[in-house]
C-alpha cells in the first residue's frame, strides 16, 4: 500500500483550565485523547462530530498550532511533531489551514493584492513581477478577477471572502489543506458554489483535504473516507459510502438518523437523549455509554478499543470487540 | 376569540418594508403576503437577505428605526396591527399574543439573573395563560417540566451559563409558551445547535404546539428542518414571496424555478454539486419585476416588467412566476 501523506498516531492534546477567580481549581480538559488515522495522497478525508468532540483540536494539533500532549504526526514520512520553530514554518507551507470564517482572517485595512502577496513574501524568494503573476493566477483559479485585487475585503460577499481565503493559501502550492467547517454559515446555494470550487481546486492542484465539518450531508458528498469523533476519540472510521449506508457504532447511527433531510420523516425511536459529556469529566469506560441504548455493564467499566471490523472499517464499541457475547 | 382551526390568525398583505441607509433605500420586502391559520406551523424559508427576518420583525412591530413600512396590511385575528398604539402592542401583542423563540440561546438570556427570576418576570409582566394556577414559582416549574428540563427545581436557581445550549433553548421555548400566545415566531431556533440536539428540540416543539391550537411562524434557511415540522411553507427570495405549498408538495413538486434550484443545491449522496449561477441581488437597486429573473433560466423580457401575480397551481399551492415548472 502507498504510504499515507499524513499519519496521526495516538495523538493527545490536553488543556488545563482554571476555574474560579484565582484559578484555584484546575481541570484537565481532554480535548483530544488518543487519535490515530492515515490520510492518503489526494483524498478528501472527512472528520465529523458535534461541538466539543475534538475535531478542530485535531486539525490544529496536526498543523502544530497546538503542541500535542502525546503521540505523533507524520507528514510525508517525516515526524513533524516536535520540530524546532524554523522547521515548523516550512511544514506550514505544505499543510495549510483554512479557518471557519475567512472573512475575519483577512486584514480589513489591506487591499486584496497585499493580502494575497504576503505569504509569498514570507515563505518564498519570489519578488516583484513573479509575485504579481502568481497572485493574479490564484484570483483566476478561485473564480475572481485580477481587477478585484485593488479592493478591500469588506467589498466582497461572504462566499467571495472564502474564495479569497483559498487564493491566499494556494499561492504557496500546499500539498494538504485542512478545511475547518468550510461551509458553515453559508446559504445552501453559496455552499454549493464553494464545494464545487473545492472539487475543481483539488484536481487542478493535486490537493489532499482534511475536511472538518459537522454537516454530514456535505461530508457524505465530498469525502471518500470519514472518521466520526465523539468526546475526543474516533468512534468509527471507514469508506464514506459504506459508513453512511450501514453505520455500526451506536453514536454514528443516531448521528446519521438526526440529519434533518428534506422529505424524510424521522424515526422517533432513534432520537438521542442527553448531550455530549463534559471533557473535564468523561464517564468511565466507553464515553458514549450514558446515551447508548445498547449499553451493557462492561461498557461502563472498560473502554472499547478501535478495532478493524472489515477492510478499511474500524469501530470502537464492545459490540464489535472480539469477546462479545 | 375564535379558537377553532381554519380560522385565519395572522394576515399579511402586500407588505413592503424599506430601510433608509447611508448607501440608499434598501427594499427589503416587496409586496409579500403571508397567512397563518390557528394551530398551523408555517415555514418561512429563504437565504440571507430574503426578507424572512424583516417579515417576522414587522409582525411584532420591532423593526429598527431606519425601517419604514411603506405599504401593506398586517392584522392579527382581524385586528389591524399597523394602526395599533404602542401601549396596546405592549399590553396585548408583544410577548403575550405573539411571542418569540430567538435564534441564539447563548446570548438571548440575561447572564446576571437566574433562570427562575427571568421566568417569573414573564409571569408578572406578560401573564401565564399557558399554564395552570398556582404561585409564580410553581408555574415556572411546571412549564420547565413541559419542556423536559430534568429536575427543574434544581435548575431555576441557575444562571444561563450553567446550562448547556440545548437546555438554554428549552428555557427559551418555555418562556415563549408561558404567556399562552396565539402565535409563536421561531426565528432559526435550531441553527446554533448540534444535529442531535436539534433533533431533540424539533421533536419537543412538535409535541408542544401540534394539536394545541398554537400557531407557529417557523423561520429557517434549512430546508431539511422545515420539512420536519411545517404544515405549509412559503419560499422567499430577495424580499419577494416566490411560492407557497403544503410542505410535502413543495419538496416533491416545486413549481417555482428558484425553489427547484434551491432544492437541487442541497448536498446529495450522489456527489453531484449543483449551484445557482449568479449572486443574491443588491436590494438598493433590485432587479425590476421578479427579482430572481437575472439568475433564472426561464426568464424573458416580460419577467422584468412587473412583479408577477400569484398563480394557483393546486389547492393551497401558488407561485409568483410567469413560467412555472410543469408538475
Amino acid at each position: 500500500m502507498e504510504t499515507p501523506i499524513l499519519r496521526v498516531d495516538t495523538l493527545k492534546k490536553h488543556f488545563r483550565s482554571s476555574s474560579g477567580l484565582l484559578g484555584g481549581k484546575t481541570a484537565l480538559i481532554r480535548a483530544l485523547d488518543g487519535v490515530s488515522m492515515d490520510v492518503s495522497r489526494e483524498e478528501t478525508f472527512g472528520l465529523v462530530g458535534e461541538s466539543g468532540c475534538g475535531k478542530s483540536t485535531l486539525g490544529k494539533t496536526i498543523l502544530g498550532i497546538y503542541r500535542p500532549t502525546r503521540g505523533s504526526v507524520i507528514f510525508e514520512g517525516r515526524d513533524i511533531t516536535h520540530l524546532p520553530r524554523k522547521e515548523v514554518v516550512k511544514v506550514r507551507k505544505d499543510i495549510q489551514y483554512v479557518y471557519q470564517n475567512p472573512g475575519s482572517s483577512l486584514d480589513p485595512r489591506w487591499k486584496v493584492k497585499k493580502i494575497l502577496a504576503e505569504p509569498l513574501l514570507i515563505h518564498t524568494p519570489a519578488r516583484g513581477a513573479a509575485v504579481e503573476k502568481k497572485v493574479e493566477e490564484m484570483m483566476d483559479a478561485v473564480g475572481l478577477t485580477p481587477q478585484q485585487l485593488s479592493l478591500y475585503p469588506h467589498e466582497f460577499s461572504g462566499g467571495q471572502q472564502r474564495r479569497l481565503g483559498l487564493a491566499r493559501i494556494l499561492t504557496l502550492n500546499p500539498k494538504a489543506v485542512i478545511l475547518d467547517e468550510p461551509t458553515s454559515g453559508l446559504d445552501v446555494s453559496v455552499q454549493a458554489t464553494i464545494l464545487k470550487l473545492f472539487t475543481d481546486l483539488k484536481s487542478r492542484f493535486h490537493l489532499t483535504y482534511l475536511f472538518i465539518s459537522h454537516n454530514l450531508g456535505v461530508v457524505q458528498m465530498m469525502c471518500s473516507r470519514v472518521a466520526v469523533m465523539y468526546a475526543g476519540k474516533i468512534v468509527e472510521m471507514g469508506q464514506t459510502s459504506r459508513l453512511f449506508a450501514e453505520p455500526l457504532h451506536p453514536y454514528t447511527q443516531v448521528l446519521l438518523a438526526a440529519i434533518p433531510l428534506v422529505g424524510k420523516r424521522k424515526e422517533e425511536g432513534l432520537l438521542l437523549s442527553g448531550e455530549p459529556p463534559n471533557p473535564a469529566d468523561f464517564p468511565s469506560g466507553c464515553r458514549f455509554w450514558p446515551r447508548c441504548s445498547y449499553r451493557e455493564e462492561r461498557c461502563t467499566i472498560e473502554e472499547p478499543p478501535l478495532v478493524a471490523v472489515e477492510e478499511g472499517r474500524a469501530v470502537s464499541c464492545h459490540r464489535f470487540t472480539g469477546s462479545r457475547a | 376569540m375564535d379558537r377553532s382551526p381554519d380560522t385565519l390568525l395572522l394576515n399579511i398583505e402586500r407588505l413592503s418594508v424599506h430601510f433608509h441607509t447611508d448607501r440608499g433605500l434598501v427594499r427589503a420586502l416587496d409586496h409579500a403576503d403571508l397567512r397563518i391559520h390557528r394551530g398551523e406551523v408555517l415555514g418561512l424559508i429563504g437565504e440571507s437577505g430574503s426578507g424572512k427576518s424583516t417579515l417576522a420583525r414587522s409582525v411584532l412591530r420591532i423593526l429598527p428605526l431606519s425601517a419604514r413600512i411603506a405599504e401593506g396590511d398586517l392584522s392579527l385575528s382581524g385586528e389591524d396591527l399597523l394602526a395599533m398604539k404602542e401601549s396596546d402592542l405592549n399590553a396585548r401583542v408583544r410577548g403575550r399574543g405573539i411571542t418569540l423563540i430567538p435564534q441564539d440561546p447563548f446570548t438571548s438570556l440575561n447572564p446576571v439573573f437566574t433562570i427562575g427570576t427571568q421566568m417569573e418576570d414573564i409571569v408578572k409582566w406578560k401573564g401565564s395563560a399557558g399554564i395552570g394556577h398556582g404561585p409564580p414559582g410553581e408555574k415556572v416549574i411546571e412549564i420547565l417540566e413541559r419542556v423536559q428540563i430534568p429536575s427543574p427545581r434544581d435548575q431555576v436557581g441557575k444562571y444561563p451559563h450553567q446550562l448547556s445550549g440545548g437546555q438554554r433553548q428549552r428555557v427559551l421555548i418555555a418562556m415563549a409558551l408561558l404567556p399562552g400566545p396565539d402565535l409563536v415566531i421561531a426565528d432559526e431556533p435550531t441553527t446554533a445547535l448540534d444535529v442531535t440536539v436539534e433533533a431533540q428540540i424539533l421533536q419537543l416543539m412538535k409535541s408542544l404546539v401540534l394539536g394545541k391550537g398554537i400557531s407557529v411562524l417557523f423561520i429557517t434557511h434549512d430546508l431539511g428542518v422545515a420539512s420536519q415540522i411545517c404544515h405549509r411553507i412559503v419560499v422567499m427570495y430577495a424580499g419577494q414571496d416566490m411560492e407557497e405549498a403544503p410542505a410535502d408538495v413543495l419538496f416533491s413538486q416545486p413549481r417555482h424555478p428558484y425553489t427547484r434550484e434551491l432544492l437541487e443545491s442541497l448536498p446529495n449522496p450522489e456527489g453531484t454539486i449543483r449551484d445557482i449561477p449568479g449572486e443574491i441581488p443588491n436590494l438598493i437597486q433590485p432587479p425590476p419585476g421578479c427579482r430572481f429573473h437575472p439568475r433564472c433560466a426561464r426568464s424573458t423580457a416580460l419577467c422584468t416588467q412587473a412583479l408577477p401575480e400569484k398563480k394557483a397551481m393546486a389547492q393551497g399551492h401558488w407561485v409568483r412566476c410567469l413560467y412555472p415548472l410543469e408538475s
